[in-house]
């Protein structure tokens, strides 16, 4: 009995496969996008886990030359016999094939924690391999790979190091990196006891510095995954409207099955289970084909979405996308959810299924349109929220609830909005035939409400970000121009090269660019010296400025915060700002996009007294010859390294390449969700079609051409697609402003003046348009070749 | 997950060092498959230069313990030993150097035994030690000669842990002492051997810092000095090691290697006037009388010891039975008081009761 009712539902798919595809395709595409983003979300969480874990040391106060950039090893024996519990650590960055790689050079017998370090085995022998020449290389195996066959070593995999960093024995690392006898800053494992030595008795050429603070990556990056989680629920969004489309329909046409195996006997609860096995195993099958799916978009996305963490926050994500368990769960039981969304209205109503109740596929599509003045209440709703949200809310997660609230209220009431429109447009209609197109269409809104409202959701989602990248980088661009003004940037490696090859360049002015790490009232920053120079005079990028701002920051005391600082604390020119514990008037406000951190700047003779431990060994020049024939003089004459030789453009150039790739992925997205919406209205129109028959037929009879008859659908789609449209553009330049405005002030610190490119927009009407006009015309050439025998069964079966 | 190198690497190093070797077959020629060095029978030691290290041989050690008394007569004991390990049987410059160092240091009394450990690469000079003049040392930890004295004639000894400290002068009253065979000490019937010698009789003065303040002490130190490469036979699990100074100035040194059968327990007894003797295997039991328990382990921390060709029945119980290193190789240490036919103070060691 059971075996037979299941043979009777499930040949409902035989008779419709497209039906079936159109099912699971939404279910897998709604999975897919979902699951992409986790896959990168867990691939860059597992790999800032590994970047905090692999040098867990980068919590401990450091000993630092006070001038140049390493330290003769004999200090550290010094501080060690002195009764110093100080651990050597060497850095530098080692030559890949393509790029370059940190190396840390660790001393595995005091540092607390050498990466990569197994468990098991025996650890005797595993040291002795670390150490015992050539020594040991550990790094992730993308970096390894990287490593020139030149490099003298033995390589060792290892998860446990983000890609761009490797870690060798002291000994290796200094013989790698040409420090042989030197070590790059000394870690201080314990305060040192009262009785010991002080520090300028022992070595007094080192000073304390604070921890590095780099493991503040995922506060840091956690607005970037937000976004990106974001978009994946708006994609999810998407393919469940597409699914649950499918699932009531095949509800609706299967319902003279049900009654027919109810009337002879099935108890309704068999029924019930097997549509829900059913619904199961679709789900099992299409989450699995989405997590699949996701897998392939996650691995085509990974290696922007890295390129752009680097680049934003210099935090290491490997370019490659790892199978992980966390994902694939999600994906699956996001698959899961969505069917038992998509599913829940039918098993309500098969509950009250009444065993004489006939099919009404046509009446089911129309009820969907019943709830159009609740569902416009619920979007009025939403949209009323968002200026609460914003008004009491705070920070990131009311900007994103925000955003919910937009996109949710303005697809609710998409279908009332259309109706309307239509109406107003029928009222106006001179001929008949025009009465009869302009209602037809606003029939069939009900059936295709949900695809227009993830078309809706798509346009929106597309105008929004798009107007959001496009303000960024024009700000970007005219705010590199101001704040990369010398045309030469040089970095030596000692105060003492720079003193010898300074004087032989001939620059109309040479200008220090030193920087120390600090305490900006209580979080990590950088204070950055400012020479008193007509280059930053007339194009440092100044958002707020108190009066005599330069001459006042020249004379020292006064400081310039970036707006990441001053929009954080509530800052503005006048006010006071405590750095490393000194009180100090904030002078002016600059634009900042570097990244998120907080910053400061200081005249640089005030800068110098209060730093005087700090060599100078990075400057700005302004030169009135060529950038590039000076550039060269000075590798080829001074013996200075290409990579101590920046020009301008190449440093613009790395600069703009970081931002674009920041938005590759959001681009990407951006597409494959507009291609899903598309995806949802073809699989609508394809539904509706079947189902309009009886509407279609009389105009038929009536003398109306199948062609004209086709024409006029692949018209009302047009028409439907191109008010959703006009309706999506001012929810995406609502959704625009919150993300200038709201979410990117809360994620990384900066407001940025909005802009608008109506060019973009008429390219995405027309894409839109294009969209509905390829979906509905496979249906419409359906219509044009519809036999005229079917037509007539119209009138045969009417009843 | 990033594992820790700490003390397990430095216990299996240890362990690595004390195991037998591959390829006992090379014994005769002198090295063993990794081309560490052996000790041979009938050795010419040559001084200073053998108080300084052997970087062929696997391990090394420079051992003192000493029993030591406040003015009030309280009891109280110090260790410093300074270990040398290789992973290859050379030497060379700065960090490529095959050569390992640690140092083990405590301070006991009745009611604390205060621990602290050191590590060291040699090569760069954080670590080392030098026969001429002598100085042996870690990170701050020192073991240095007067100059002009007889190499291990005076020494001042310092080391350091978290809140304590020490500092002490030691003055040796006798001639060093060879155990074994004139210094070649065998551990096994198997033929593994080493080299040891001691210098059994200091004096000591100096000063203890303990968290709750400083205090001066007075009493006798034992130095003890051996290196091998192959110490310990695979059926060896551990050592009781006693060093004894007893009333009149006669000394002991016994010590049993346990294995599956009766172990192994040679001893040299040291007269008064420096002479020494070596006691056969054989003629000594020993027979734990009570036991501690410490974490896991059950210790036996009080002893007989029988030597009844000199007609010796002795008891040692100690000071602080709580003496346990927690160090990379952990094991037990410490003072001990001697009564019997003969009383004096002196120092157990047990290894092996992880």
């Amino acid at each position: 009995m059971i075996g037979a009712a299941a043979a009777a539902l499930l040949s409902h798919w035989r008779r419709h496969p497209g039906q079936l595809a159109t099912l699971v395709a939404g279910l897998a595409l709604a999975t897919a996008l979902w699951t992409g983003v986790q896959a990168i979300n867990a691939e860059a969480r597992a790999s800032y886990d590994r970047a905090a874990s692999a040098l867990e040391q980068s919590d401990l106060p450091l000993l630092v030359p006070r001038e140049g950039d390493s330290l003769p090893l004999s200090d550290y024996v010094a501080l060690r016999r002195a009764g110093w519990k100080v651990a050597p650590v060497i850095e530098g960055r080692l030559r890949l094939k393509d790029g370059s790689a940190r190396l840390v050079g660790l001393d595995p017998l005091t540092a607390p924690a050498v990466p990569g370090s197994g468990t098991g085995g025996d650890p005797g022998r595993a040291l002795l391999d670390f150490i015992s020449p050539p020594g040991e290389i550990r790094g992730h195996p993308d970096t390894l790979a990287g490593l020139p066959a030149a490099v003298e070593g033995r390589r060792v995999a290892t998860e446990a190091l983000s890609p761009g960093t490797l870690v060798a024995d002291i000994g290796t690392a200094a013989r790698l990196l040409g420090l042989e006898g030197r070590l790059t800053r000394l870690l201080i494992l314990e305060d040192p006891a009262q009785d010991l030595p002080p520090l300028g008795e022992v070595a007094p050429d080192l000073r304390e510095a604070p921890p590095q603070p780099e493991n503040d990556i995922r506060g840091l990056t956690g607005s970037f995954h937000l976004n990106l989680t974001a978009f994946g629920m708006l994609s999810f969004a998407v393919g469940l409207f597409i699914a649950h489309g499918a699932v009531g329909l095949a509800f609706e046409q299967r319902r003279g099955t049900i009654r027919t195996l109810r009337a002879l006997g099935t108890p309704l609860s068999a029924v019930a289970a097997l549509l829900a096995a059913e619904a199961l195993a679709l789900a099992l099958a299409a989450g699995a084909l989405g997590v699949g799916l996701g897998y392939v978009l996650a691995s085509l996305l990974l290696p922007d979405v890295a390129a752009t963490l680097r680049g934003l926050y210099g935090a290491p994500v490997p370019g490659s996308v790892a199978v992980r368990a966390a994902w694939w769960a999600a994906g699956l039981g996001m698959a899961l959810l969505g069917a038992a969304l998509a599913s829940a209205q039918s098993f309500w109503q098969l509950r009250r299924l009444s065993v004489l109740a006939a099919m009404q596929p046509r009446a089911w599509a129309m009820a969907q349109g019943r709830g159009q003045r609740l569902m416009a209440l619920a979007g009025l709703a939403g949209l009323a929220a968002v200026p609460a949200i914003l008004l009491w809310g705070q920070g990131l997660a009311a900007g994103f609830a925000a955003l919910a609230g937009l996109l949710l209220g303005a697809a609710f009431l998409l279908p009332l909005s259309l109706s309307a429109g239509l109406r107003a447009a029928e009222r106006a209609a001179r001929s008949a035939l025009g009465e009869w197109v302009w209602a037809d269409a606003r029939q069939q809104v009900p059936g295709l409400s949900l695809a227009l409202m993830a078309l809706l959701l798509a346009l929106a989602a597309n105008i929004g970000v798009s107007t959001m990248v496009a303000s960024f980088r024009a700000t970007f661009e005219g705010w590199l121009d101001r704040r990369l003004a010398a045309e030469l940037y040089l970095s030596f490696d000692s105060p003492a090269q720079a003193a010898a090859v300074l004087p032989g360049i001939d620059a109309s002015a040479v200008l220090p660019v030193t920087r120390t790490e600090a305490d900006l009232g209580g979080a990590p920053g950088l204070v950055y010296a400012m020479a008193d120079d007509p280059t930053y005079r007339r194009n440092w990028p100044l958002i707020e400025a108190g009066p005599q701002v330069w001459d006042r920051l020249a004379a020292g005391g006064g400081v310039l915060v970036n707006e990441q600082w001053a929009i954080r604390a509530g800052l503005s020119p006048g006010d006071t700002v405590q750095i490393d514990g000194a009180a100090r008037e904030v002078l002016g406000v600059y634009a900042d996009y570097g990244n998120p951190r907080g910053q400061a700047i200081l005249g640089l003779e005030a800068f110098r007294a209060l730093h005087p431990e700090i060599g100078e060994t990075r400057f700005a020049l302004r030169l009135s010859g060529d950038p590039a024939a000076e550039a060269a003089r000075l590798v080829a004459e001074d013996g200075l390294r290409p990579d101590q030789v920046t020009d301008r453009a190449a440093l613009k150039a790395e600069s703009r390449a970081v931002f674009e790739r920041t938005f590759a992925a959001t681009d990407a997205l951006n597409v494959l969700t507009l291609a899903v919406a598309g995806f949802a209205i073809f699989t609508s129109l394809l539904t509706l079609q079947s189902l309009r028959l009886p509407q279609v037929a009389p105009l038929w009879a009536l003398g109306l051409t199948r062609r004209r008859l086709a024409l006029l659908d692949l018209a009302r789609a047009g028409l439907l697609a191109a008010g959703t449209a006009l309706l999506a553009l001012p929810v995406g330049l609502a959704l625009a402003w919150l993300l200038l405005a709201v979410v990117n002030v809360a994620a990384f610190g900066w407001r940025l003046p909005m802009q608008i490119f109506p060019a973009d927009w008429l390219r995405l009407g027309l894409a839109a348009l294009v969209a509905a006009l390829l979906a509905a015309a496979l249906p419409a050439l359906r219509l044009a070749r519809v036999s005229p025998a079917r037509l007539l069964r119209v009138f045969a079966d009417a009843r | 997950m990033p594992a820790r190198i700490t003390r397990r690497h430095a216990l299996a190093l240890m362990a690595a060092a004390a195991t037998p070797a591959r390829g006992q077959g090379f014994a005769g020629l002198g090295q063993d498959a990794d081309g560490f060095a052996l000790p041979q029978p009938d050795p010419v030691f040559r001084f200073p230069r053998d108080h300084g290290p052997h970087p062929r041989f696997r391990i090394e050690w420079w051992y003192v313990t000493a029993n030591l008394a406040t003015a009030s007569g309280g009891n109280r004991g110090i260790q410093w030993t300074l270990f040398r390990s290789a992973l290859a049987p050379e030497d060379r410059p700065g960090w490529a150097s095959p050569q390992i160092w640690f140092a083990h240091a405590a301070m006991t009394r009745p009611d604390a035994h205060l621990v602290a450990e050191r590590r060291a690469r040699g090569g760069i000079g954080q670590a080392g030690v030098t026969a001429e003049p002598f100085d042996a040392w870690i990170d701050g930890w020192q073991m240095a000669g007067h100059p002009g004295a007889d190499a291990l004639g005076r020494l001042s000894l310092q080391a350091r842990g978290e809140g304590w400290s020490y500092d002490l002068e030691l003055a040796a009253d006798g001639p060093l002492v060879f155990h074994g065979d004139g210094g070649y000490s065998v551990k096994h019937e198997r033929g593994q051997a080493s080299y040891y010698y001691s210098q059994p009789g200091y004096r000591v003065t100096g000063r203890l810092v303990w968290p709750e303040g400083a205090e001066e002490v007075t009493g006798q130190a034992w130095l003890d000095r051996e290196w091998s490469s192959q110490p310990l036979d695979a059926d060896q699990s551990g050592w009781d090691w006693f060093s004894l100074h007893l009333d009149g100035g006669d000394k002991l040194m016994v010590y049993r290697l346990r294995d599956s059968g009766d172990g192994f327990t040679p001893g040299t007894w040291i007269r008064a006037d420096g002479r020494s003797e070596s006691i056969p295997d054989g003629e000594i039991a020993l027979e734990p009388l009570d036991w501690t328990r410490i974490g896991d382990r059950r210790l036996p921390t009080s002893w007989r010891i029988r030597i009844p060709s000199r007609g010796l029945v002795l008891e040692t119980g100690p000071v602080n039975p709580r003496a346990w290193m927690a160090t990379g190789i952990a094991y037990w240490e410490g003072p001990v008081r001697v009564t019997g036919s003969r009383s004096g103070m002196g120092y157990l060691e047990m290894t092996g009761y992880d």
